[in-house]
Formats: structure tokens, sequence, C-alpha cells
């Protein structure tokens, strides 16, 4: 990690870029990627992810929808963290994020790479919900991948 | 009598200090639910601890006792809408009563009769005509909602016809809290042969409602948003429609006779439309709750909610990018959003300070299809509420472009 998790500004920096500067934010109209449409009535957020999912890697990720900047931010940075991951891979860095927001810490932050401005997140528990959007919807695409085969 | 700080004594909720952990509580969220005062709470406690008994269905004297407090909470909260004591029902909540309604008409609707409601309706007076739609293929239209919340009574001509059976509408949305000219609409709904159900959950706490005055035909509240308690709701219909209509709900105590040929007889009204054991210890802490609201008095209540709403709406409109939905209705809900800022951070950041607000679609999911946002920040606020509870928001909403993230960091 190239700065401190301490450095609150910096971790808000990242959040902000991201919520403002979305990344891989488009709409996907194509039957090879699976869609998942993530939005619950305790939650506002109202987003769409699209998985293409082949020989058992993420070969793209993209996203598209309304949200917070907690959902909108952590849609951006998986977009471009997931990409190239394995299945197994991916399913970890769900679980290692997940972990994260819960506890604000994690053995390894260097692979959480720009998440880690979630650091703080437990702040605010009833929002974790808003963090883990886009990976929850992941996690479905993963399982819906695996149960096609 | 002063509302505001000088009535917290009432209110267990401010007890702490006036704080909710360690911080100066804020709360106006009071369309969504209202803090219970002690005189509510003694009530329900009394039932608890020294009368418990159920009602109806015992020989004895305690169960006579709970029976005359039962029905006498009934008499109260009839007169309290002006109602005659017959036409109350006792129901779980709004919701339960909205449902009870529809599911009480189901078999008076024919394939293609029409239900008028509007797109600010609660979710609670959306689904249940949705589910009629599908199961009698009823025709669902909307009436034309104004910009700040009002539905005239030439709009309401514009949409019925001879295939309208149903018009119901939320009294006072719980969005846009516009009260709405109930008495005219009805008039419209009646010169058409069609029933009017009024949602009245959101304005029964701030206004008066006079059900022989309106004229309406069905009429429904819940008790937790007017300082009562929660699980129990009232259905109020009017009393030539309820000799004619059967109840959706069977079981105990809402037969007179039943036996193995399968002939069965209904209780008398209104028991026969309350199945089961009702919530008596709710239903004496409702009344309670009418106890307590008509010794304030409804002129006290409004002007007081008035005149904290407009100071939230002048602190507000000091502040660059606020856009606020419901200016001019008079009522003590203030809908509004920052510019660039989601709803729900915003309110993070509130809840920072101890400030509590809603935000999101409140249950209205057809609302952002007229006020071009899918989601708002709701302050509601009520007796309790103070100057300094709306400055102190004034405050912090003036530092929330700069520092709304600070919810997530420190």
């Amino acid at each position: 990690m190239l700065f401190s998790t301490d450095n609150k500004e910096i971790l808000q920096q990242i959040m902000m870029d991201h919520y403002k500067n979305p990344r891989n934010k488009m709409r996907v109209e194509d039957e090879r990627y699976v869609k998942i449409h993530m939005d619950s009535a305790s939650c506002q957020d109202d987003i769409y992810i699209y998985v293409l999912i082949e020989d058992d890697k993420v070969v793209d990720f993209k996203w598209d929808g309304v949200g917070c900047v907690l959902s909108t931010a952590s849609s951006s940075i998986l977009s471009e963290l997931a990409v190239g991951k394995t299945v197994e891979e991916a399913n970890k860095l769900i679980d290692d994020f997940n972990d994260f927001l819960l506890s604000g810490h994690s053995d390894n932050e260097d692979e959480l790479s720009e998440l880690v401005c979630f650091k703080y997140t437990n702040n605010q528990p009833s929002r974790i919900t808003c963090a883990n959007i886009s990976f929850r919807g992941l996690k479905k695409a993963l399982q819906e991948k695996k149960n096609e085969r | 009598m002063k509302l505001g700080k000088s009535i917290r004594k009432d209110f267990p909720m401010y007890m702490d200090n006036e704080c909710y952990k360690d911080q100066k509580l804020i709360y106006l969220d009071n369309s969504a639910t209202t803090f219970k005062p002690y005189q509510v709470l003694k009530e329900i406690n009394n039932y608890n601890y020294h009368m418990t008994a159920n009602a109806h269905r015992g020989d004895y004297s305690l169960a006579y006792d709970v029976s005359t407090s039962f029905e006498r909470a009934r008499d109260e909260i009839a007169s309290f809408i002006n109602a005659e004591k017959d036409e109350i029902i006792f129901t779980s909540s709004a919701t339960m009563s909205l449902n009870e309604i529809a599911y009480m008409l189901e078999d008076y609707f024919q394939e293609g009769d029409e239900v008028i409601i509007s797109k600010q309706e609660h979710a609670s007076n959306v689904l249940p005509w949705f589910n009629l739609k599908k199961k009698r293929g009823i025709i669902i239209k909307y009436v034309d909602v104004k910009e700040d919340g009002n539905i005239l009574p030439e709009d309401l001509e514009k949409v019925i016809t001879e295939k309208t059976r149903v018009v119901s509408l939320a009294s006072v949305s719980n969005v846009l809290g516009y009260p709405l000219d109930v008495k005219n609409l009805v008039k419209v709904a009646h010169e058409h042969n069609c029933f009017y159900i009024s949602d009245s959950a959101q304005e029964i706490a701030s206004r008066r409602i006079d059900v022989k005055d309106t004229g309406v035909d069905f009429l429904l509240f819940s008790g937790h948003k007017m300082l009562g308690p929660t699980g129990i709701g009232v259905l109020y219909i009017k009393k030539s429609i309820e000799e004619n209509i059967s109840p959706v709900i069977y079981g105990g105590e809402m037969n007179a006779r039943f036996s193995s040929d399968f002939s069965f007889s209904l209780a008398d009204i209104p028991l026969r439309f309350e199945a089961g054991t009702q919530n008596i210890s709710g239903a004496l802490g409702l009344c309670a709750a009418c106890r307590y609201i008509k010794r304030i008095g409804y002129d006290n209540i409004i002007s007081h909610e008035i005149n904290l709403k407009k100071r939230l709406v002048e602190g507000l409109k000091s502040i660059e990018g606020v856009k606020i939905y419901n200016e001019t209705s008079p009522s003590s809900i203030v809908a509004f959003n920052f510019d660039g800022i989601f709803a729900q951070d915003a309110a993070s950041y509130y809840s920072k300070f101890g400030i509590f607000v809603r935000t999101g679609n409140h249950c209205a999911k057809m609302l952002p299809e007229l006020l071009d946002t899918a989601t708002t920040i709701r302050a509601s606020i009520y007796i309790y509420n103070d100057e300094e509870d709306i400055d102190r928001m004034i405050e912090v909403s003036r530092d929330m472009k700069e520092k709304y993230l600070d919810a997530f960091f420190n």
C-alpha cells in the first residue's frame, strides 16, 4: 500500500473520485453476460451488474444504476478489481471485503487495493449493505454461472 | 399550552437528558412513528399489570371490567373522529385496515370496474388494489396530483366514470403532506355513486377528523403515528355499509353460532370484523393517545408544526443547492434534497449529530414519477420538537456539502 490507511483524507479522495467518476458504469445488452439486479426495500440503491464469466474467470464486469456514495464507489472499484480474477479469487475478494467492512481490518490490505477507503464504514453499520451491494451481486452472478453447468 | 420542550417530560424517550447514545436527540421522523407519552404507556401497562383478561369472553368480574374498558375505548375513539361506536373496528394497522377494505369489496367488483388512486399513495393504498386488478380484472386509474401534493375535486371529476366504484386517497400524503379537501372529493365520488376511502394515517396526528362532516365511507389510521402503540389500527366503516358487507377474516369471537352442518352465523357489528383476540392493551393505549391529543388541541398542534416547518424551510432555503419539494404544503413535513448528494448519505451525516430523518421514497414508490427524483430526505415535525431542533438541523445542513463524507470516516 502506497499510503497509510490511517490517512482519512486520502481514503475520502479515493471514495469521492470513484463517486464522481465511476468506472465501467454502463448498461450491457449481451446475452453472454450474467445480469443481476440488486435492489431492496430497505436500501435505496438500484444497481444492475453485468458479469462475463468464461473459463472459470471473470472476463468483464460492468454495472449501472443509481446509488449512494458507498454503493457507487464500491461498484466502481469492484469493476476494476474483479476483472481477470478466477471464480475462486473473486469469491475470496468478496469474503475478504465483507470481513473488512465489519471489522475495519484486513491482514492483506494490498489485495483490497482501493477498497481500503471503506475502512471506517462500520461507523455507520446500517450502511454496510450499501457498500457491499455489488459484491453481493457478483456472488449471485458467480453462483448463477455455477448452477448453469 | 406550550408545546416543544415543555412537554418532553411526558415522553420517556427524552428521559435520558434528552439524549440518545450521548447525542442530543433530534427526532424528526414523526411521519414514520411518534414517541409515546407516559399517559399512553400507563394504560398499556395497567392492562398488562392489573387487568389482564380477554374481552367479551368471560363471565367473571375481571373479564367484565376488561370488556367495559375495551368498549369504552372504542366509544372514545369513535367520538374522536365523530363516528358512532359501532362504526369503529380495531385492526392491527392502517395497512391491515386498507387490505380488509379491499378484500371486503372484492366480491362487489366486476371485471372492468374502476378504482381511482393517486401516484402519491403509500404502498398500502396501492398494492391491495394491484392485487385485485390481478384477481378480479379491475382497472386502476390515477387522479392528477398537483406539484404541491394537492388533489383537486375537479381533477377527480375528470377521471371518474360510471365504471368507477371506489376512490381511495390519502387525506395527507406521507411525502408532500398536503391536506386534501376531503369533503369536496367525497362529494364528487358520491355524485358518481362511488365509495370514498380516506387513508388518514398521516392526518390524524395533526388535524381534526370528522367523518360525518366529510361523509367518507371508509376511513383508517394507525395508532403509532399519533402517540399510540404499534400493532393497533382503526377502520371506520359507515354503518349503512358495514351492515351489508362481509368480514374477510373468520374465527373466534366474530361468530354467533356454528355447527357440523357447516352453517354459521355472525356476531353483531363491529365484533364480526374482529376475529381473534383483539389487541386490547393497544386499543386502551390508543384511547389514551386520543385523550392526550384532545387535551393539547389540534389547533395548537397544527400551528406549532407550521411554525417550525416555516423556520426549517427558511433555513434550508438559505443554503445553496437545497431543493425543497413541498414548501407550500401546510403540514409538518419538509421533503428536500441537496444537489449532488444522495439522500441516504445526507441522512447518515445527520445521524452523526443525533438528527434522525427519513430518506427514500417513503413507500410511495410511484411518486418519483411526479417529483423528478428517486429519493428525498423527509423531516417530519411533531409536538415535542422545538426551535432548537430546527436550528441545529439547519446548522448541520450548512456543512452538508463539504462534510457529508465524514459520516463514513469519523
